[in-house]
């Protein structure tokens, strides 16, 4: 078991830049996702941990030892792939085994023929067959171990590549996007099987995924990467309630954070299509800011026209009925900025497309980013005042 | 939050000791085929081009630069000329018969069902044959008076002759037992042309009004057959170029040097009368061949791609 | 196509008519030298040259005729050879061309680029433009009239490089960073990994190379002198030089010898020899 220091990683395949001053710590038994989209970065840092690719710069450590200069069998890590990359001519005992092998036989043990009469190999090799059986009976895969990789489903070849990383006990476990070939209803159980199997272990994971949900539902905290750089490395509820930047909160949740231009008033309040709301930002009278609210975050009243000024005037386009929610997508009548809400199915109801509605929003849970992209935080918002006033419609 | 609390010393290390590592593993694991490469097949080839420009005979203790005297000896050598009009007389021959045959013989197969693996496999046994043993029976098949060609051909009523004595003839004959040997390959080379088309090509163009056989052919087959052709035109023709064992052991490149070939003239000067330099130049004519229909095929394959 | 199913009409039975007249008229002629040559192996001498040509003997003289094959040159001594050298021959091809093929396909060094460049110009090269440079060297280095003359200018192939290389850069890299994670070096990765893996590309240039080395007269003709070295195409020379083109019953016999390893793992493995020349094109 070994934390994973990452200093300062540069990395750039010929002129194009990947990695662009990577550092993060992943504490020995964490379990760290490193989420972004394709192209940003991600596998290719894992890769550097792995030793599969070599940095241009900067230092990565696992436990004590820096190990930039250590081939990738030196150091300790067990990799899962995303398309599994098991041997195929191998049987499923074979691809468990091989890891212990290239350890523990010496070169001439390893030999066919010969190998098999040195003093020991046979010891050794009954070892590894027993570690063998014992790991893949606690996947559920014992009685596949004379399979070979073709004929098992995608689920059952999964576990073998977990497997053939767990026999060997690794200090840290690196997956490449492993639940990515498995079909919807296979990935949900296997989520669940992966973050059971690190609380056993209790060993550093390491995750890359594309997909927000399995790096919010199984990780202690999330690296998300945009355009070779950690945006934010933080536990998943906090990326969600509190983003760095824009791009993070555009990045988590779906559907999407709704992103509205706004503008600093001199009052303090910020202008949103035309309606005011209250917040609490650092003095920058008349800049343009972006106001991000998520849709569970709107009110929504039927009827155009709103009274309070706080409220938008919409009109409903389309609602998708999700079953413990609906969502409704409206445009708003000034600057015909497409919104949704998120609302509970009961509340639904009474809209219907080609509807005009009002909306508003918790202003306690508006997100205000810089034009450049960055968070702004005031002091703490003037939720109360204007509170009351929303407290009855529908 | 970023984990940025690290001092901003960079070292930059670990990239060469790595990318070293994988070269050395890399060099380590071409060496032996790069140096044999070097030693076996270029090299050699370098050194026959050199040698051309020489006066070296096999043997001799000097060896004197001859810039391009060897080649200005050839072009006045009416054997050389002989020689190369054989040469390619036997290409004109055997390759567009042995290409248009086994065209034919692939789509004649690709027509029906039934006897597929049989027909194939009949066309396709001259190609594995040993051709020394094979030419001996052909040897033997066309002797002038037991020999089953002239039987059949008397039989038919067809003028007979010794076909392997006859200047007319003995260009002709190996050229036969060339065709016999080269159909098959053309042939397998057309069929898996054939079956990398599209079915759906022959059913839109079915729809589209082009169902008879020609209308198929002439639409669909021949177009799609395209690249393939070319490459079974090209292999078929190298290896004509490098007819040998058929000459070496029927004719001799007789009678009267009516098949005297380029390689069969290269070995002969090369090794029987060990004139190793002009030998070289007789080689580098034969690679300048060779290399022309390669650079030809690239060519046409590349204009295909254009208009594809 | 649904034509088939129902009774053939009559445009549709005159063309199978046809196909099987052409087909089996052209099977005829190409397998008519086969058939001449087992025939006339199975003769004695004074039915060779009757004057009425029979597919079978009145009087069958196998044995005579395949003994005196056996007897009278050493035959036997030329298949030994044929196998010793395809088998020479083709295990250097493998030793050397699959290390190289993986470093092509797989490895990122300095040169990989010029040394592909090297491997595709000496495709372009044919086998014989070489022999007179060869020879000289096989001279300078006294190894004329031995095995390993024979064996040497064969022993890389660079169509195998390429062949190979084609082949593994099919092979996913996870595979190979999977194996380097499980702790296998850049020598056990060819082996282990790629190798395996290589099978059926491997087999398909390994019958290539038996038939090419095995066929293979002209480069023997030129080193070999002894006739204890000689390969089967050239043995054959020898054999009919030395009965001077009249014993032509015991000559077909050895010719039938020498065809049959090719004939009979053409016809046992069809579909590996039509597929391999289908893949590779043949030199």
């Amino acid at each position: 078991m070994a934390e994973i220091v990452i200093d300062g990683l540069i990395k750039s395949f010929g002129a194009t830049p990947v990695l662009r001053d990577v550092s993060l710590r992943v504490a020995d038994g964490e379990f760290v996702s490193l989420l972004g989209p394709s192209g940003c970065g991600k596998t290719t840092l894992l890769r550097i941990v792995a030793g599969l690719e070599t940095q241009d710069a900067g230092t990565v450590r696992i436990g004590a030892r820096a190990v930039d200069d250590l081939a990738p069998k030196a150091r300790d890590v067990a990799m899962v792939f995303q398309s599994y990359a098991l041997y195929p001519y191998m049987t499923v005992a074979e691809n468990i085994g091989l890891p212990l092998q290239m350890r523990r036989l010496s070169r001439a043990q390893r030999l066919p023929l010969i190998g098999a009469s040195l003093p020991g190999t046979r010891a050794i090799r009954a070892d590894i067959e027993a570690e063998i059986v014992k790991t893949a009976e606690g996947l559920g895969i014992g009685h596949l171990l004379d399979r070979r990789p073709g004929q098992l489903s995608g689920g059952q070849r999964q576990r073998v590549a977990l497997a053939r990383a767990m026999v060997r006990h690794p200090a840290a476990f690196l997956m490449d996007e492993p639940l990515s070939n498995l079909d919807a209803k296979l990935r949900v159980k296997a989520r669940a099987e992966i973050a059971g199997l690190h609380r056993r272990l209790g060993a550093t994971f390491v995750y890359v995924t594309h997909d927000q949900t399995e790096a919010m539902t199984m990780s202690d905290r999330v690296a998300v990467m945009m355009e070779g750089r950690i945006a934010q490395f933080a536990a998943p509820q906090t990326l969600y309630d509190d983003p760095e930047t824009l791009a993070v909160a555009a990045f988590i949740g779906a559907p999407e954070i709704n992103v509205l231009p706004a503008k600093r008033r001199g009052d303090g309040a910020v202008e949103v299509a035309g309606a005011v709301w209250s917040a609490a930002l650092p003095d920058a009278g008349g800049a343009e800011l972006h106001a991000g609210v998520r849709p569970e975050s709107w009110r929504i009243a039927p009827r155009a026209a709103h009274a309070d000024p706080a409220w938008l005037a919409a009109e409903v386009r389309h609602i998708e009925h999700l079953g413990s929610e609906t969502l409704i997508h409206c445009a708003l009548a000034r600057g015909g900025h497409a919104v949704v809400a998120r609302v509970e199915p009961a509340l639904a109801a009474g809209f219907r497309a080609g509807d005009g509605a009002s909306l508003a929003p918790d202003t306690t849970k508006v997100l205000y980013f810089g034009a450049d992209g960055a968070r702004l935080r005031g002091a703490r918002p003037m939720a109360a005042r204007i509170q009351p006033a929303l407290a009855h419609h529908g | 939050m970023v984990d940025a609390a690290f001092p901003s010393a960079r070292p930059r290390p670990s990239r060469r000791a790595g990318a070293a590592l994988e070269a050395a593993a890399a060099w380590t694991l071409a060496g032996p085929a790069v140096a044999l490469m070097w030693t076996m097949l270029l090299g050699p080839a370098l050194a026959v081009v050199g040698l051309s420009l020489t006066d070296w005979e096999f043997g001799m203790p000097t060896i004197g630069w001859a810039g391009l005297d060897n080649y200005f000896e050839m072009a006045g050598d009416r054997v050389f000329w002989v020689t190369l009009r054989n040469t390619l007389v036997y290409v004109a021959f055997v390759v567009p018969l042995s290409v248009f045959l086994g065209l034919g013989v692939a789509l004649l197969i690709e027509a029906g069902a039934t006897l597929r693996g049989f027909y194939r496999a009949a066309f396709f046994l001259p190609v594995t044959s040993t051709l020394l043993a094979m030419a001996l029976v052909f040897q033997f098949a066309f002797h002038p008076s037991v020999g089953a060609v002239n039987r059949t051909f008397a039989w038919l009523g067809l003028p007979t002759t010794d076909w392997l004595r006859n200047p007319d003839t003995a260009l002709f004959a190996l050229g036969a037992i060339g065709i016999w040997q080269a159909v098959g390959l053309s042939m397998v080379l057309f069929l898996a042309g054939l079956k990398a088309i599209p079915r759906d090509l022959y059913e839109s163009a079915a729809i589209d009004g082009a169902d008879g056989p020609w209308e198929r052919f002439r639409r669909v087959t021949w177009p799609m057959l395209g690249p393939a052709t070319v490459f079974v035109v090209t292999i078929t023709a190298i290896r004509s170029f490098q007819v040998f064992d058929t000459v070496a052991v029927l004719t001799d490149g007789g009678p009267n040097k009516a098949t005297s070939v380029l390689l069969y003239q290269m070995y002969q000067e090369g090794f029987s009368f060990l004139r190793s330099a002009y030998a070289a130049a007789l080689t580098c004519v034969f690679l300048g061949f060779v290399l022309l229909l390669t650079w030809l095929q690239v060519k046409l394959l590349d204009r295909r791609t254009h208009y594809a | 196509m649904d034509r088939m199913t129902r009774r053939m009409s009559p445009a549709a039975f005159a063309f199978a008519a046809f196909r099987h007249a052409v087909l089996g008229l052209g099977s005829v002629l190409m397998l008519a030298p086969f058939v001449l040559m087992v025939a006339i192996s199975l003769k004695p001498p004074g039915e060779i040259f009757a004057p009425v040509f029979t597919l079978l003997p009145e009087t069958w003289a196998i044995w005579e005729n395949y003994g005196a094959a056996f007897q009278r040159q050493p035959l036997a001594r030329f298949l030994f050879n044929g196998f010793a050298i395809t088998f020479a021959i083709f295990a250097l091809q493998a030793l050397t061309a699959l290390p190289c093929a993986y470093a092509l396909a797989k490895l990122r060094w300095r040169g990989r680029e010029t040394t592909f460049v090297f491997v595709l110009l000496g495709l372009l090269i044919p086998p014989q433009v070489t022999a007179i440079p060869l020879y000289i060297l096989m001279w300078q280095l006294g190894i004329l009239d031995t095995y390993a003359a024979i064996v040497m200018p064969s022993a890389i192939s660079v169509f195998g490089i390429f062949l190979m290389r084609q082949f593994f850069r099919t092979v996913p890299d996870d595979l190979i960073h999977a194996a380097r994670l499980d702790g296998l070096g850049e020598f056990a990765i060819v082996w282990r990994i790629m190798l395996p893996t290589a099978i059926p590309a491997l087999i398909a240039f390994g019958i290539l190379s038996f038939v090419w080395n095995w066929n293979e007269f002209f480069w023997p003709l030129i080193v070999v002198q002894s006739e204890e070295l000689a390969p089967p195409p050239l043995g054959i020379v020898f054999f009919a030089n030395a009965e001077a083109g009249t014993a032509y019953g015991p000559l077909m016999a050895a010719a039938t010898v020498v065809n049959a390893p090719l004939v009979l793992a053409f016809l046992f493995a069809q579909r590996w020899f039509i597929d391999g020349v289908t893949m590779t094109g043949v030199k």
